[in-house]
This record gives structure tokens, sequence and C-alpha cells, in this order.
């Protein structure tokens, strides 16, 4: 048999196919008329609910994926309802988004940029999600918000700290919720001064990266303008898992305060090689040795164990605070899970609530719609006081907590004390403030 | 035709096939049923399929024909992905730039390390191409050279990404600000709705589609060329090659910066697809995973490489992405306790555990079939000729498998 005919009829087969798919013309996944992508067509809307399962972040992930499918039973109208019965919009029914039922699915970030961006590409192409939600580092929330922006989905952040997820790296697509580094670094200098005084040498351990960065400048801005002196910075990788040799020079730097800009899996290993290393029960310049966690989490707080006790840091939310929103989720979540949510969860599920609330309000799921329904947004009854949403960078502006370590911990979760509660007007800033400068939103991209 | 023989001829034919059907094949359940959750046509999977079909077919050229294991390969996927990014960012989103570069650039990479690394064999070769690999990772991770210089060149862990401040030399209004192709853009898809199914048609992916097709002949066209006999008698016995007065160095220092290059091609389409360059892609891990898709599919075999890539990356996305809520659903139908018992059973094996599951594959992969899924086919194929084929097929099994 002669095989050169088959060949070539395969051949003007195989070009035909090839010029066939090259001359499609250009159209997006999402039906063109639609206008924008991923319109919901049926009875149902999809939520992408993209967390790290792995990685060193990944108690935080299951924290806040335990928070949003509690927010999803909430806006479809199953369980008590939570927050959505504190919050101060209306728009939400508990009958699910406009009408249509609240489903999702989940992806692993790993706390990589690859992996996060391919298991968000995944809920956009494949399962048609409107909106992602979720993350635990600023690195991923940066990569995911870029890429939801070019694809037209809306980006509702989870924990993510970094300046820069407003900063710089700002898109019109993305909103976040939780604080950042200058907000914290507003809030722990004044309680840093009055605990330790402001004659202090500090030495820095940062995760480097984005957030690290970005935190490790806030504090020590900060602190330098009360008087504290910046010994020395070190970066440390995001993958380590042994910090002991950057404990060391520590000890012989002359510093008496050391600040870890770590968080997760680092924060509790870092935490841990310092406290084994005596670092708090050391004399230095005469006075006591103090170690200061800028970000906390209780996750972190529980994973530490002992060793943060008298440790202040500061957070976005804690489930011991008392007002009616907080009071309510604290319920259906322990109701649910038997357990307190974190403060990652606790964003998690305001963020989904937020959206849902939004698209209510616009009457539309077109993420056009749903960002000029969130900017300048004011709302309140969701755990944090009065918020507002700004529409110069998507940055809500709240309360921030300043939290301790707790000496005599009753339970697993009670490991942490509020401290302070320092109100908003002393943690905003300028939108073109310095650390915050050098990007653009841009305009909102509804894809199609 | 195409200077190949009728059996490599329909291998290529094979594979052009499967790589220009594949928004068919991939999509066998209906969009709204069940088993939809194990489609994956979607744009963004069937062009991973693709790239590390390219990369594994790249490796091996290296470990298949030489039997030279390099566990550093992932080093020039990243380094081909920065190379593509920094096109975007001075020159423009056109990805021509981009690939031309990727390639340029990995193959000076490849030069360098294999230049050194090719002194030793074996367990120290290894040894050598993974310390490299690791050092290039380390140093785009924490962005050295770009401290050096004071400007990011790789930006650390946030991942090297263009901005709209970027110079874009070529940018201009009329073209799109994603990747695109002389104005066609990569993510463009054209969804073809044909009763309850549903088929995604990238152009991203038909692109890359054909440099799969093009970079199997051309990988085809060395195994059967003198130079890859050569390689091969490398493998087999290289002290007595060298014995007779033969200098083996530039022929497995060719195949490393071809394979290289192969490995800068993947990673220049990688970001050609998503314009994002994070250091993650070039970590041990990486590099581990394409020996294992070639290890799996079939070390040496023409066809293995990229079997075996598409099976780690359907795990990869497919597998990862089963929730213990779609459990539920699955086994609703069963009574309450045994539902749960069943969803505590299987919870293991999907979702964050799908390396579990993969491990096990691969175990037994390695264990029955030594050869990879390729031996695999063979022996379903000598089981369905019966006995007399199967006989001489143990004999032709006795040299490479391709």
């Amino acid at each position: 048999m002669s095989f050169s005919n088959p060949t070539r009829r395969g051949l003007i087969k195989t070009g035909a196919v090839a010029s066939a798919g090259l001359a499609l013309p250009t159209y997006l996944r999402a039906d063109g008329h639609s206008g924008f992508t991923n319109a919901p067509t049926g009875s149902t809307v999809t939520l992408g609910f993209n967390v790290p399962q792995t990685g060193p972040y990944a108690e935080e992930g299951l924290d806040e994926l335990r928070a949003q499918e509690l927010a999803v039973q909430h806006l479809n109208g199953e369980g008590d309802g939570g927050m959505m019965n504190t919050f101060s919009s209306k728009a939400l029914k508990g009958n699910g988004i406009l009408g249509k039922k609240v489903e999702f699915v989940t992806g692993d970030t790993q706390t990589k940029s690859d992996a996060a961006r391919a298991s968000a590409k995944a809920m956009i192409e494949k399962d048609g999600a409107v909106m992602i939600n979720g993350g635990s580092s600023s690195g991923v929330a940066v990569a995911v918000q870029g890429l939801c922006q070019e694809a037209g989905v809306i980006f509702m952040a989870g924990l993510t700290h970094s300046n820069d997820t407003t900063g710089k790296d700002k898109k019109a697509n993305g909103f976040r919720h939780f604080f950042n580094g200058y907000m914290s670094a507003a809030a722990l200098a004044p309680v840093l001064k009055n605990a330790y005084g402001s004659d202090r040498k500090a030495y820095h351990l940062t995760a480097d990266y984005t957030w690290g960065w970005t935190q490790q400048e806030s504090i020590a801005a900060a602190t330098e303008a009360m008087g504290w002196e910046t010994v020395n910075n070190v970066l440390t990788p995001l993958a380590s898992t042994d910090f002991s040799s950057y404990i060391a020079p520590v000890l012989n730097s002359g510093a008496d305060v050391l600040v870890l800009n770590h968080y997760g899996g680092n924060m509790v290993n870092s935490l841990t090689n310092a406290v084994q290393f005596g670092l708090l029960d050391k004399e230095v310049n005469g006075k006591k040795f103090e170690i200061v966690v800028p970000l906390y989490s209780e996750l972190m707080a529980a994973g530490a164990g002992a060793n943060v006790q008298g440790v202040i840091g500061s957070m976005n939310w804690n489930w011991q605070l008392q007002d009616e929103g907080s009071k309510a989720f604290v319920k259906s979540f322990g109701e649910k899970y038997g357990r307190p949510p974190s403060n990652s969860a606790h964003t998690c599920y305001v963020q989904t609530l937020l959206y849902a609330d939004a698209v209510e309000r616009a009457g539309t799921f077109n993420p056009c719609g749903v960002v000029e329904a969130l900017e300048d947004f004011e709302f309140d009854g969701l755990g944090n006081g009065p918020v507002l949403y700004r529409g110069d960078d998507h940055q809500c502006f709240k309360d921030v907590l300043v939290m301790k370590g707790k000496e005599n911990p009753t339970n697993e979760y009670d490991t942490l004390e509020i401290v302070e509660v320092t109100p908003r007007a002393q943690v905003e800033y300028a939108p073109d403030h310095p650390m915050f400068a050098g990007g653009e939103l841009g305009s909102c991209n509804p894809g199609a | 035709m195409f200077g190949l023989n009728k059996r490599d001829a329909g291998l290529l034919l094979v594979v052009a096939g499967l790589a220009l059907f594949a928004p068919f094949l991939l999509n066998p359940f209906p969009t709204d049923s069940a088993m939809a959750q194990f489609n994956a046509g979607y744009p963004d999977l069937m062009q991973r399929f693709v790239i590390f079909g390219v990369f594994a077919v790249g490796f091996n050229l290296l470990f298949g024909l030489t039997g030279y294991l390099s566990f550093g390969h992932a080093a020039f996927l990243g380094i081909g992905s920065y190379s593509a990014v920094w096109m975007f960012k001075l020159l423009g989103y056109n990805i021509l730039p981009g690939m031309i570069l990727s390639v340029v650039v990995s193959a000076v990479f490849a030069l360098m390390i294999g230049y050194i690394s090719l002194r030793r064999s074996g367990i120290y070769f290894s040894i050598l191409t993974l310390a490299f690999a690791q050092m290039l990772f380390a140093i785009a991770y924490s962005d050295l050279i770009g401290r050096f210089f004071g400007t990011p060149i790789t930006n650390g862990e946030t991942g090297l990404q263009v901005y709209t401040s970027d110079p874009q030399f070529f940018h201009s209004e009329n073209l799109p600000d994603i990747p695109h192709i002389f104005g066609q853009k990569m993510q463009s898809t054209y969804t073809l709705d044909v009763g309850a199914w549903s088929f995604d048609f990238n152009f991203g992916y038909y692109f890359c589609a054909l440099i799969l097709i093009a970079a199997f002949y051309l990988a085809i066209r060395i195994f059967r060329s003198p130079f890859g006999l050569m390689l091969r008698a490398v493998k087999s016995n290289q002290q007595r090659m060298n014995y007779t007065g033969l200098n083996t160095r530039p022929y497995t220092l060719a195949v490393f910066v071809i394979s290289g290059m192969y490995a800068g091609l993947a990673g220049g389409l990688m970001a050609s697809m998503d314009p994002l360059a994070g250091a993650e892609r070039m970590q041990w891990t990486a590099s581990g995973e394409v020996v294992l898709m070639t290890i799996l599919g079939g070390a040496g075999t023409l066809i293995g490489p990229i079997l075996g890539a598409g099976f780690i990356k359907y795990f990869e996305n497919i597998f990862a992405k089963i929730n213990d809520n779609v459990l539920h659903s699955w086994f609703s139908f069963m009574p309450d306790g045994l539902e749960n018992l069943m969803v505590a059973l299987v919870h293991p094996f999907v979702g964050k555990g799908w390396h579990l599951t993969l491990g096990l594959l691969f175990m037994l992969v390695v264990i029955f079939l030594p050869g990879g899924l390729v031996e695999g086919g063979q022996r379903i194929a000598q089981r369905l000729r019966g006995k007399k084929a199967a006989e001489k097929a143990t004999d032709t099994s006795k040299t490479p498998a391709e």
C-alpha cells in the first residue's frame, strides 16, 4: 500500500482544519450579545473560590473556604442568614443573587502565582465563574487580580495585606476589603510607643515578596517617625521552613526589638525559632527584648502556641468583637463548624456578601455595573463598624485592631486579646500616598 | 512524504489529529451533565496540554536518546517565559519577538549549563543540572539581578507582569492590550454549541498546537537522523565510543542545547498565553514534573512524553477541582450515613489530594508497565492482534520502542 496518498489527503484535511481554525473570527467565550464575560443564562450563577489548600498558607485557605460555603448558604436562604441580618444594605433577600441560585467552584492556589492563575482561569473558562474570591497571599492576589482584569470578571480579594494590591498593582475589576501594611503600621506605632518606649532598635525579618516588602517599608517608616532605629532588614524566601540561621545574627546586632514581617506557616516557624533561641528572655541595651508580629491571625497564634504570649500585632477583625454583625457571624460559623472564624474567613465571607449585594443594587452581573455599585459604597453591620469602599483605589477603610498574645489562654481559640481598636481616621491616607503611587486603576473591563 | 517512513508519518498524523480535534475529544460530556466535571476541553487546559507536550518532547530528546537525566530543565522553561514577558514589556504584545528571544536566550543558557554539566555523566550530571536550576530559581525568586541593577528583572515571587506604564515600543492604539499575533488575540475563543455539548475553539490553543506538531515533526527527524543514531550509541555505551576515538561531547552538548531550546519555546508559549512569568515554574518540582511526564508516557518513545504531559496536567487540573461538595452530589443517591462514608473514603484522593492519586498511578505504571503508557497501548494492541503478532512485537520491543 502506498502511503503517500493517505498522507496527502491527510495533509489537505489537516491544512483545511488548521486554516478554518485560524480563520475563525474573534469571539470571546461569553455570548457576544450579553455584553460581558460569563453572563449567567440559566437559573444559577457560579462564583469561584480560589484559596490555598496546600503550602504555607493552607490553614488560612481552608478557613476561607468554610466561610465562603457559609456565605453561599446564607445567600441562598439556608441557615440563619448570618451577617445578612445586620448588614446595613438590605438588597439581599436570601433568594440567591438576582433570583439566581448561587453555586460555587473551588480551586487550589498553592500560594503560587502560576498555579493560582491556572486555577482561576479554569474557573472562568470552564465553570463560567463571574467572580473570583479568596486567596491568602498578596503575590497571588496581584497575579489573579491582573488575570480577572484581562478576562473581564470581578476579583474580590481575600486576605492580602500588601500595599501594592490597591497601590501600584490596583485594577478596576479588583476590590480589597482587608486592611494593608500602611494601616497596620499606623495603628501599631502608638501602641508600640506606649508599650516599649520611643528609644528602640528594631531588626526586621521580612518575607521576600510584595507583601513583606511593603509591610516592612510601612512599619519601618512609622516606627522611625516615633524615634525607633531600624538596625537591619533581612529578606527570607517565602518557602523557608527553618529560620534559625536568620535568628542567630539578631542577637549580635545590638537590636532590642525583632519585627517579624512573616505570615502563616512562616510566622509560626520564625516565632518558634526566635523563642527557642531565648530572645524573649534577653536584655539588650538595658531593655527587655521584644518581638512584634505586625500582621496577626488566630490560626497563626494557635499554631505558635505559648510562643505568642505578650507579642503585639494587628488584625482586620477578630471573633471576640461584640458588635451585632460579628456576633451573628461567629454564631452561625460556630454552629456549622464548631470553631470561631479567623479574620481571613471573615474577609472572604464579607467580600462574597458585598459582591452579591452590589449585583443586587446594580441589577446586573455586568462587572462595570458591579464596579459602579461598589465604588464609594458606605456600609455598616459587617463586623468592622462603618466602612467605606473608596472609589479611587478600591480599598476599604475601617477601624484596625491591635492585638496581643494572651498570657493565660483559657482554651485553644482564646489566644489573642484586643488591646486597642484604632479608629478609621487614624489609618486613612491619600490615594496618591507615595507608598501607593505608581499604578493606574484603569477602567472596568466587562470582557466580551 | 516529509522524509518520514510510513510508521512515523502515521504517528505524526495521530499527533496532529489529537491536537487539532482536542476541543471535541476533551469535551465528551454534555455541559450540564454530572460528568461535565471531567471535561478538559477549555482553552487554558488545552494550551497547557500542548505546551507541556512541547516541553516533554524536547526533554525526551535528551533523556530518551542519550540517557542523560537532566534534573533542571524547568530553568529553561522559566528563562523562556521571562524573555517573552520582557519582549512584551519593551516591544509590545505581539508574541513573535518574545518567542524568538525565548528560544535564543534559553539556548545560550543551555550552552553554558550544558558545557559544564556534560563533563560528568550519570547521577553527577543530574545533580549538576539540578544545582544550576536551583541557582537560577533562587536568583529569579529573590530577583537578585534586579536588586543588583536597582530595577525589577524577574520581580521575585510576585512574578513579572506587563504594566500600562511599560515602554511597549511597537504598541499602538488599535492593537489589543493582551498577547496577540498581528492583531489576532490569543485569548479569542469561538464557542460552538451542538445540542447539549459545547466546544471551545481558542486561537491561542491552535497556535500552540501547530507549534507542537512542528516540534514533534522535528523530533521525529532527529530520532531518525544519523545524529540521533549517534545519541543512541551514547546511551548504550559511551565508553566504547570514546575508545574508538569518537568524541561524544559535541553530540551530547548539541542535543542538550536543542532540548533547552524546546523548553525555552514552551516557556515562551506559556507567557504568550498568559502574560505573567513566575519563578515557581523554574523550581525543582517543575523539573521533576517533566521527568515524571516522560517516564509515565514512555521514555525514549516519540509519542510517550506527549501522553505523559496530558496525563499529569489532566490530574493536576481536573482532580484537584473535585471538592467535598461535588462528592456529596455524586453520592447523594445513597442513604446519609453511607453517603458520608463514601465521601470520607474518596476525599483523600481528590481535591488537594490529587498528588496521592497521581503517585499511586505512577507507581502502578512504573511497576507493571516499565515502558510507560506507550507500553500499555502496545500490550492492548497485541492482545487485539492475537498471539502471532504478539511474538513479533516482543522481538521488536527489545529495541527502543517508538
